[in-house]
């Protein structure tokens, strides 16, 4: 299956070979949509849908490969990435993308959408559906990330599930290391492998009764 | 009578009574006042704390999933401090909601500057879609917050602790006539009515009363303006002098005019005190507003 995102990829950058940067997030975005997220390209407006938010939409080809793969949007449309014309732009948008949950681009915004995503379904009685956020460790720089952090443990926010791909990137790293910053912020944690499937999945589907649960997913270090 | 802020929450707490699709998010302001409503409905009276990149972040969330937020804090943590998750996770996410601030632009002068927000409608008008509400009585207010929260559009409701003696009625999106002359036309907004009423007492011009700002009712002014060689207009607003002054000279665009934006200057008068104090230093009050109106509209030479 990666091969073929690869290929999915190579149609966007034009380029069968991608850098650790382009896919730091494929693998860890493909296990969600493959076998964790209950959505389809059918049930993209039902209301107790689960829902994968890209917060750190830099470098979306990787999830634009995945919405592809899983019929989401037209493979056709692929080659047109970035064009004038194209809904497919280097920062994702929701209102042109189908089964796009949030535009991102901007760094900082996702978690906080997610916390109120999660509220909402909450406040509906749709308590099954799970609100997935994915984000960078750099990422974790903005101070917003910090606000959703600490409020979603103490508010109990069960559906609220983060994905932090952690490459390194974040330009002083973070002190005390990423999973700390969520622990003690009252989260559910597990860190992983970000290449790992199994691994992925195992610590995508963990129980964590009555709190927000984060995945840190490890990949290879940006600028090593 | 009770402040508009007094009966936003008397309000928003009867709505959500009422509207099982509407939340009300705090940023640890009026939380108090919502105290017992957040208990007889704990999933839709949220208070994030003292976060407000994380208030309006959540406003946008709530709305994806399909809830009517309201989001409420100072004019100044609700649009300034926060403006790109007003602009990215409200509009840019093709979502709507409402945005219920107090404090205006003056209304704890003995609090200083960093609580004072006189550029938030100037702010909002460099967004697509917004509604914007400056009501001028709590009545008013009740009524422009029932509206607001009923449709999926983006509002803001501008509450301020001035306000004018008695309710006028809110019937439509337009501007109210309250007077008609023929020297011209003054359009007062919200709290700044009685003050332009007794500025303008004998004065032959036609006073206009906008309660709703954005959008502008250019038909409304248009009609005001009357001859069509020409139209004095001048705007009295509680925010940024000027604000609206654009969307007057283009409700006019094609009647030679002149219009005169009277507001809270851009320099920070670095004071205290009273709102009484503010306003005569900003030159809104009745004798002030008398002079520069009456300066204005007297014909040249």
């Amino acid at each position: 299956m990666t091969k073929d995102l690869y290929r999915l990829m190579a149609l966007m950058t034009g380029d069968e070979k991608h850098g650790p940067a382009a896919t730091s997030t494929l693998d860890a975005i493909w296990v969600l949509y493959d076998r964790v997220l209950r959505v389809t390209p059918k049930t993209v407006d039902a209301p107790g849908r689960d829902r994968f938010l890209l917060s750190k939409g830099h470098g979306p080809m990787a999830y634009y490969a995945v919405l592809a793969a899983k019929g989401f949007i037209d493979e056709a449309l692929l080659p047109g990435f970035g064009a004038y014309d194209s809904p497919l732009g280097h920062h994702p948008d929701r209102l042109l993308v189908p089964g796009a949950e949030i535009g991102s681009g901007s760094l900082g915004h996702g978690l906080p959408i997610g916390v109120g995503t999660a509220l909402g379904l909450r406040a509906q009685g749709l308590t099954d559906a799970r609100v997935w956020v994915l984000i960078g460790d750099a990422e974790m720089d903005e101070g917003s990330v910090h606000e959703a952090i600490a409020y979603a443990g103490p508010a109990g926010l069960e559906q609220l599930h983060t994905v932090v791909i952690d490459n390194a990137s974040a330009r002083y790293g973070h002190a005390g290391g990423i999973a700390a910053r969520f622990e003690a912020g009252g989260w559910s944690v597990r860190t992983v492998d970000g290449r790992d499937h199994d691994a992925l999945y195992e610590a995508y589907t963990a129980p964590h009764p009555g709190r927000p649960h984060v995945v840190v997913a490890r990949v290879e270090p940006k600028n090593a | 009578m009770d402040t508009m802020r007094e009966r936003f929450i008397s309000t928003a707490s009867r709505l959500l009574d009422e509207d099982p699709r509407l939340a009300v998010v705090l940023a640890d302001i009026s939380s108090d006042g919502f105290k017992e409503t957040a208990q007889k409905h704990p999933d839709r009276v949220i208070n994030v704390g003292i976060r407000e990149q994380l208030l309006v972040g959540a406003g946008g969330g709530l709305a994806l999933a399909g809830m009517r937020p309201v989001m409420h804090t100072f004019a100044s943590f609700l649009v300034e401090r926060p403006f790109e998750q007003v602009k990215l996770d409200l509009g840019h996410q093709g979502v709507g909601g409402v945005l219920v601030s107090a404090g205006g632009s003056y209304d704890w002068p003995a609090g200083g500057f960093t609580h004072m927000a006189p550029g938030d409608v100037a702010l909002l008008d460099t967004l697509d879609g917004w509604t914007v509400h400056v009501p001028g009585h709590p009545d008013e207010a009740e009524t422009l917050l029932r509206r607001a929260v009923q449709g999926d559009d983006l509002v803001y409701v501008r509450l301020s602790l001035p306000s004018n003696q008695q309710a006028r009625p809110v019937t439509g999106a337009g501007f109210l006539t309250l007077r008609e002359g023929h020297g011209g036309v003054v359009v007062a907004v919200g709290p700044m009515l009685d003050a332009v009423l007794a500025a303008t007492e004998d004065m032959d011009v036609t006073v206009l009363y906008a309660t709703t700002v954005r959008p502008f009712d250019d038909a409304a002014l248009r009609w005001a303006a009357g001859s069509p060689d020409r139209a004095d207009v001048v705007i009295v607003e509680p925010y940024l002098a000027g604000t609206s002054t654009a969307a007057a000279n283009d409700a006019l665009n094609d009647v030679p005019h002149r219009v005169l934006g009277l507001g809270i200057g851009r320099a920070e008068l670095r004071r205290y005190g009273q709102i009484e104090e503010h306003l005569a230093a900003q030159g809104l009050d009745p004798v002030s507003l008398r002079a520069r109106i009456g300066a204005f509209l007297r014909p040249a030479g």
